[in-house]
């Protein structure tokens, strides 16, 4: 089974991000940028099916400018095979992404496509779901739990009543969620290791996927201010406050 | 414990600009003159940059020496200082700009740029890395490694993955040896490992206690309306005056309209109600600042501690096997509050010493006692010999300015302090009991110009693995009641930057609660406890603040 997973970079998740000066979008000159903490959950998770010897081949994908290479390198550190870098400079919205990876699945023949539930970034929780539309395949997203058996994919799925269990045919599509893993830490020697890895590049218009955009960005603004919290004497005037001030009840 | 090991030719603790720097001019001459020569660089924050606090108004010398070509290399060093400004600060409300014919020659910055020191580490780890320096941020160098010959033979990375109780993780990492033929300590003001060195290896002996200053800093997006890119305030008084404790202020204007202002606070300071963290909001409220900071908004928070011993402190920088550079043996100039360009030439005089000996001796493990020579020979030596005597000249200008004058004199220029060999007593034993000292009754924060902890300690993106030991270690558990609480009024409660230290008065009376996750890796607590009861170790590679353009 191949597997391939991919790794998006995006401003790490300790950073306080803010919007830039004329609310365009947001602020992220000089903030540190990571791998998004869904695809590593991904990445351990193939990682550890190779180690379990289901996957024969795990390979991680960016899309992005040059400087995503840093998180693809990421995950070849913790034991991914190879890396493949979309380079553009171009921004991309996931629907342009979904494309690219079906391009790449198409050209070499994956099997299993993980990735995380949602970039923190845009929050978008669609990449994943769209490439399997594109692909046709099965799908099993927010994976709390997955089991590899001969050609089919047992996922067990976060949901908002509690934790549903399917089951596909491969070629399919997983997404990661919180629960999935723990990822691992990176050993210094295995750093030193992904540098000597394979890293291809390739450039959207080589895989001939048109990436003009649909979506523009309108406007970036702050959440409003929350106000300071108030003590209430009892569960009569809680009631009453929730009821006539907040108006939630 | 068995744990893997690697070899290099060269480790070096701490990717600031003197660990970069020595990295850069090792394989520079390793390259010129075609030898082989592995070096490497651990950083304990998640990337290089991430931990660096400075000003910072950069003296671009010893980058000159290093990368004579950086002004085409897109270095970060793009803003000149146009405009030097100094003040005293009477009262809250009052400040005399000291005129420029009577500011010492020191403290001109024609010539400096003004910059983030954690960018310009962040473009000094690119050469590095164009020049096979393997560059590892995110791993600590949690403990000394010796050899045979009781030499230093390296270090050990922090484990990773241990749990609050010591138990191992699912995910336990042990640490890893990193066995190196000579180690470099650059791990910046109040190292923990170069501690460990100078109190094994008697650094210290002979020459005069070191002394700390703990900086604050917040950097503000400005009103584009008043940002003076290139103007750079220094100065002193107010309100440190009113608890008779010394420091300095200055406020820069960087690119982008940004404002980077802070205030050195003395560890020295005697009232243990001093709190520096309110301190420096008060400051901002004076008309001088809150001009330039008013329609702005503070977009990073951070603070660090900095040496101030200067030349009389320095401890011997080598022993066998190792030397301690830049501000972990304390080269800081403290008469131009500047330390990256001396750091920067201590790691390069360091590279050139260690490239020498092992050209002429494989074998590594020496001590390098030909590092004391060549830095004795340097300019480094020479400038930070003749600011040792910094402080008589700015007493002779003290005589033409009156009171005011000298009181700057000893509070922001350090004024006499280098040449007072007597003043031998460590920061952490000048406290005194704090029913003896007049209360502080710190102005609340507004929320516009001046803030609370907690919400500046958010703006430092500061995260520790929560379940991992405590990594500020007390040799004494009972101390923090018995001295700190009945004498000091716990003035851990007030010194830290980031609140880490709470007592909680509880059913069974009070207790000392350490919110160690809140650390900013400032060092203060190391240095100001008045028993000297706070030992500040490594914490979880990557943990620690996670700093911009600081
Ligand atoms: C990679 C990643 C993925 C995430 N994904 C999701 C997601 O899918 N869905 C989601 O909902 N969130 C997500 N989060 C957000 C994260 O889970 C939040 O930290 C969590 O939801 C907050 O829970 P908490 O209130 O227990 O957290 P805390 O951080 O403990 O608390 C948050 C707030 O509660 C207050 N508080 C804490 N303790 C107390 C107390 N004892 N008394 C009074 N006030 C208190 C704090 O002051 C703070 O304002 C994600 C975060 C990361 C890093
Ligand atoms: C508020 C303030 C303002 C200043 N203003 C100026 C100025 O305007 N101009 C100027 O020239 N200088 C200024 N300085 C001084 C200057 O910042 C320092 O002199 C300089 O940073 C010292 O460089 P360094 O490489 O020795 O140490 P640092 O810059 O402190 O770097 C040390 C590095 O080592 C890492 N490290 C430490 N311990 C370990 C470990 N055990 N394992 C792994 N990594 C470790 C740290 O995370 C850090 O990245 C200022 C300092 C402060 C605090
Ligand atoms: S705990 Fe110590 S080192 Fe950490 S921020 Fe507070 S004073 Fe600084």
């Amino acid at each position: 089974m191949k597997v391939l997973v991919a790794v998006k970079r995006v401003v790490d998740y300790n950073v306080k991000v803010r919007p830039n000066g004329d609310g365009s979008d947001v602020e992220i000159a000089n903030a540190k940028m990571s791998m998004n903490p869904f695809d590593e959950i991904a990445v351990e998770e193939a990682v550890r099916m190779k180690e379990a010897g289901t996957a024969t081949e795990a390979v991680a994908i960016s899309l992005g400018e040059a400087a995503c290479q840093d998180v693809v390198r990421t995950a070849l550190a913790m034991g991914m095979d190879r890396g493949v870098l979309v380079e553009t400079d171009e921004r991309l919205e996931p629907l342009t992404v979904a494309k690219l990876l079906a391009a790449i699945v198409k050209r070499e023949q994956f099997d299993l496509v993980i990735l995380g539930k949602q970039a923190i970034d845009d929050d978008s929780n669609q990449t994943g779901q769209m490439l399997a539309a594109l692909l046709g395949w099965p799908q099993g997203t927010f994976a709390s739990h997955v089991a590899v058996d001969d050609d089919r994919v047992q996922v067990t799925r976060e949901t908002d009543t509690g934790s549903q269990t399917l089951s596909f045919q491969l070629p399919g599509v997983v997404t990661s969620d919180l629960r999935l893993n723990e990822p691992r830490y990176v050993k210094l020697p295995n750093i030193m290791k992904a540098k000597k890895k394979p890293l291809e590049k390739i450039t959207p218009m080589e895989l001939d996927v048109d990436i003009s955009t649909h979506l523009a960005i309108i406007a970036v603004a702050e959440p409003t201010q929350r106000s300071g919290g108030i003590k209430v004497a009892d569960a009569k005037e809680l009631v009453e406050k929730l009821r006539n001030e907040a108006r939630v009840i | 414990m068995q744990r893997e090991s690697m070899e290099y030719d060269v480790v070096i603790v701490g990717g600031g600009p003197a660990g970069l720097a020595a990295a850069i001019r090792l394989r520079q001459l390793a390259i010129a003159q075609k030898k082989e020569l592995s070096v490497c660089v651990l950083e304990k924050g998640s990337e290089i940059g991430a931990h660096i606090l400075s000003g910072a108004v950069i003296d671009p010398c010893s980058l000159d020496e290093l990368i004579p070509d950086w002004r085409e290399q897109d270095a970060p060093l793009t803003i000149e200082v146009t405009h030097d400004q100094v003040y005293f600060l009477r009262n809250k409300e009052k400040a005399w700009q000291i005129p420029t014919q009577f500011v010492p020659a020191s403290m001109h910055n024609q010539g400096n740029y003004i910059t983030s020191l954690g960018n310009l580490c962040r473009w000094l780890s690119e050469r590095a890395e164009s020049l096979e320096v393997e560059i590892f941020p995110g791993f600590a160098a949690a403990e000394i490694l010796y050899g045979e010959q009781a030499e230093v033979a390296g270090v050990i990375t922090g484990d990773m993955g241990m749990a609050e109780d010591g138990s191992k993780k699912p995910s336990f990492e042990p640490g890893m040896e990193l066995r190196a033929k000579y180690t470099l300590f650059a791990e910046g003001a109040r190292g923990h490992l170069g501690k460990q060195l100078i109190a094994r290896f008697q650094l210290d002996a002979g020459v005069g206690a070191q002394h700390y200053g703990l900086g604050l800093k917040e950097l503000w997006d400005c009103d584009p309306q008043k940002h003076q890119q290139g103007l750079v305030i220094h100065g002193s008084g107010w309100p440190l005056s009113e608890s008779g404790s010394g420091g300095g202020f200055f406020l820069y204007h960087l690119e982008n309209n940004q404002i980077s202002v802070g205030l050195i606070v003395d560890l020295n300071y005697q009232n243990p109600h001093v709190n520096p963290f309110e301190e420096f909001q008060r400051l901002k409220q004076h008309p001088l600042f809150k001009d330039y900071l008013t329609g702005g908004r503070r977009v990073a928070y951070g603070a660090r501690v900095i040496n101030k011993g200067g030349f009389h402190a320095l401890p011997t920088m080598h022993m066998p096997g190792a030397l301690l550079i830049g501000c972990d043996a304390g080269t800081l100039n403290y008469a131009k509050i500047k330390g990256t360009h001396t750091a920067m030439k201590s790691g390069m005089l360091a590279a050139e010493t260690v490239f020498d000996t092992l050209s002429k001796d494989e074998q590594g493990g020496k001590d390098l006692q030909a590092y004391a020579e060549r830095f004795k020979t340097s300019w480094l030596c020479d400038e930070l010999y003749r600011s040792r005597n910094f402080g008589s000249a700015l007493k002779k200008w003290g005589l033409y300015l009156g009171g005011a004058y000298n009181y700057l004199d000893q509070t922001l220029f350090g004024g006499k302090f280098p040449l007072d060999l007597q003043d031998d007593s460590e920061d952490r034993e000048t406290l005194k009991e704090a029913a003896d000292c007049k209360q502080i009754n710190y102005p609340k924060p507004d929320g516009i110009i001046s803030f609370d902890r907690l919400s500046s300690v958010y703006l430092s993106n500061t995260s520790h693995e929560e379940n991992q030991p405590c990594h500020l270690r007390l040799q004494d558990r009972e101390l923090p009641l018995a001295i700190n609480l009945g004498h000091y009024d716990a003035p851990e409660q007030r010194y830290c930057p980031a609140g880490v230290y709470e007592i909680i008065e509880q059913g069974e009376g009070p207790r000392l609660q350490i919110n160690a996750q809140n650390c900013i890796h400032c060092k203060t607590c190391d240095i100001k406890d008045p028993n000297g009861n706070i030992t500040w170790v490594t914490p979880e590679g990557g943990g620690g603040p996670n700093y911009p353009n600081m």
